[in-house]
């Protein structure tokens, strides 16, 4: 391709993978079974231009490729705040993603989806808080692709062979021990949120082993790498006797010694709510939870959490999720009920990266460490970081509430 | 780290120095129309990058900073050449997608420990990768 066959896209699909491969030191291409764009999101004039050049210039993907979120919901596009020309833009990229022969899945979750990646397939996935998932949760194997790079990938169907498509690329180099948690607080989510931001602070772009939390759910496992990917450049990371490919310590860390021990007890913990709530008083405006996309299952937390009471009228409150998700929710006929009771569903886009809140005064409240840490340079907001339990009890009364109970708990 | 220098995209450029103490992300850490920083938790806030030999241990977080480093290129208000600490795939793919949008060539290059060291000290700094070597030398102002 790089010596001048194929169509102009793929000749510089075919240029960007060779100069990472060059980057990388990495001597050999490999094929790669799937790719998940990130790149149909709209941030300006290059993508829009970008996106053009390849789907004009022939590009078309060579492995099943699925979408992260654009910059409109394409299902409610009621609900965005923009300029009319960004709208425009934001559609034209679609469209350009669309043509290539990228499926709609318009979701920054697309571990969520039914065909997801197994155990050691080589993949190209771009969008951090995938990466993470992808690596960790399922064991399938992806470098951190980012925009034009992934689909680069998808339409060449190959990567440079190097860092975590290795099995030595995968090893552990830090160590992070979790205790002194109370067994109430670690099976919280804002326990795992918490741990993945110190843990992106803390180790930066190291894989990191994670030892002393013996059981998590994939929800939980999502708010953590989600924000370690944000806070840091954490790519991976091994929960051992959780993840698949950390059965003990001596074997992610490759029978050497960590360069690095840390420990993360309840100060920690505490410290970091702490800097991600940036409220400087409990009036509220919104709630915004599902960053990453929301699963099935936390549909299914929130209706307990709700128990049939409504949102406060003084609020606005916000889930972000995945169509295919959604199309779950309405099969199950939650979607009528939760609209009923206040909750607005945004799907293909994300709270924290379009015009959809309103603006209302007050903090906007959630249980992403992720929207957490970027709403407020993104957006500008306050923000009140808390547990799903506290956003939809705050949600309830229009006014942020604490969970006295957990932060006894947390002797803060 | 690396023990040479290496060069991650080619071009060559003169600029002032901007030193950033901690890894940035550009994605949600720089303002796409002036190259302010905008990271609230950036020791560097409110710094401008335009311009700039940009000199940084390393990139962070998201993965679609490559789009805004290259969107501040088009935008005439990117770094003038950036100096790492150690190399950066998603840095490079943004300077490699501005050149062949736009032809701007920002150089990127890595340099070893010592000399990294040097270049935060300079003030005002000539980037260039002629021949396929990296070259970051000080100049006057």
């Amino acid at each position: 391709m790089l010596a001048g066959e194929g169509t102009s896209a793929e000749q510089l699909a075919m240029r960007l993978v060779v100069g990472m491969a060059e980057v990388a030191g990495a001597a050999a291409l490999i094929p790669i079974a799937r790719a998940h764009v990130d790149g149909c999101l709209y941030h300006g004039q290059v993508s829009v231009d970008f996106a053009r050049v390849l789907a004009e210039g022939g590009g078309r993907v060579r492995v099943p490729t699925t979408l992260n979120v654009g910059i409109i919901d394409l299902l409610h596009p009621e609900l965005f705040r923009g300029s009319p020309e960004v709208a425009a833009a934001g559609r034209e990229m679609m469209r350009h993603y669309r043509a290539m022969g990228c499926r709609q899945t318009w979701t920054c979750a697309p571990y969520q989806l039914a065909d997801r990646p197994t155990l050691g397939e080589q993949v190209a996935w771009a969008e951090s808080n995938a990466i993470v998932f992808c690596n960790s949760v399922l064991g399938a194997r992806t470098e951190r692709y980012g925009d034009f790079m992934d689909i680069a990938a998808a339409i060449t169907g190959c990567v440079p062979e190097t860092g975590l498509h290795t099995t030595n690329g995968r090893r552990a180099r830090v160590v992070v021990r979790v205790h002194g948690v109370p067994a109430a607080v670690m099976s919280r989510d804002i326990f795992f949120a918490t741990l993945g931001h110190v843990v992106g602070r803390r180790v930066g772009s190291a894989i990191p082993a994670i030892t002393g939390v013996e059981v998590a759910t994939e929800d939980q496992l999502k708010a953590l790498g989600a924000a370690a990917a944000s806070a840091g450049a954490v790519a991976m990371f091994h929960m051992v006797g959780v993840t698949p490919e950390a059965p003990t310590l001596g074997a992610v860390l490759g029978g050497l010694a960590p360069e690095r021990t840390i420990d993360f007890g309840p100060r920690d913990l505490a410290e970091a709510i702490a800097e991600l709530s940036s409220n400087v008083s409990p009036v509220l405006g919104a709630v915004s939870i599902g960053t990453p996309h929301f699963s099935l299952a936390e549909f299914e937390q929130l209706r307990v959490l709700l128990a049939g009471r409504g949102v406060s009228d003084r609020i606005e409150f916000f889930v972000s999720t995945g169509r295919d998700v959604l199309r779950e929710v309405d099969a199950r006929g939650w979607g009528p009920e939760l609209r009923q009771q206040g909750v607005q569903v945004v799907t293909d886009t994300c709270t924290y990266l379009t015009p959809i809140l309103s603006g209302r005064p007050g903090a906007v409240m959630t249980n992403s460490a992720k929207w957490a840490w970027y709403a407020p340079g993104n957006l500008g907001y306050q923000v009140a970081f808390g547990t799903l339990e506290e956003c939809v009890e705050s949600a309830v009364r229009g006014v942020v509430w604490r969970d006295v109970a957990l932060w006894d708990a947390l002797g803060a | 780290m690396t023990s040479v220098r290496r060069v991650l995209h080619p071009g060559t450029a003169t600029g002032d120095v901007l030193v950033l103490t901690e890894p940035l992300s550009f994605w949600g850490g720089v303002n796409e129309r002036d190259g302010t920083i905008i990271d609230v938790h950036h020791p560097q806030l409110g710094a401008v990058i335009a311009g700039r030999v940009l000199v940084m241990p390393s990139g962070r977080g998201s993965s679609s900073s490559s789009s805004v480093l290259a969107e501040v290129i088009r935008a005439g208000v990117g770094p003038a050449a950036i100096v790492l600490g150690d190399a950066d795939p998603i840095m490079v793919v943004g300077a490699t997608v501005a050149a062949a949008l736009y032809g701007t060539a920002v150089p990127i290059v890595v340099l070893p420990p010592d000399e990294y060291a040097a270049i935060c000290r300079a003030e005002r700094v000539h980037v260039s990768t002629d021949g396929g070597a990296a070259w970051a030398d000080k100049v006057d102002r």
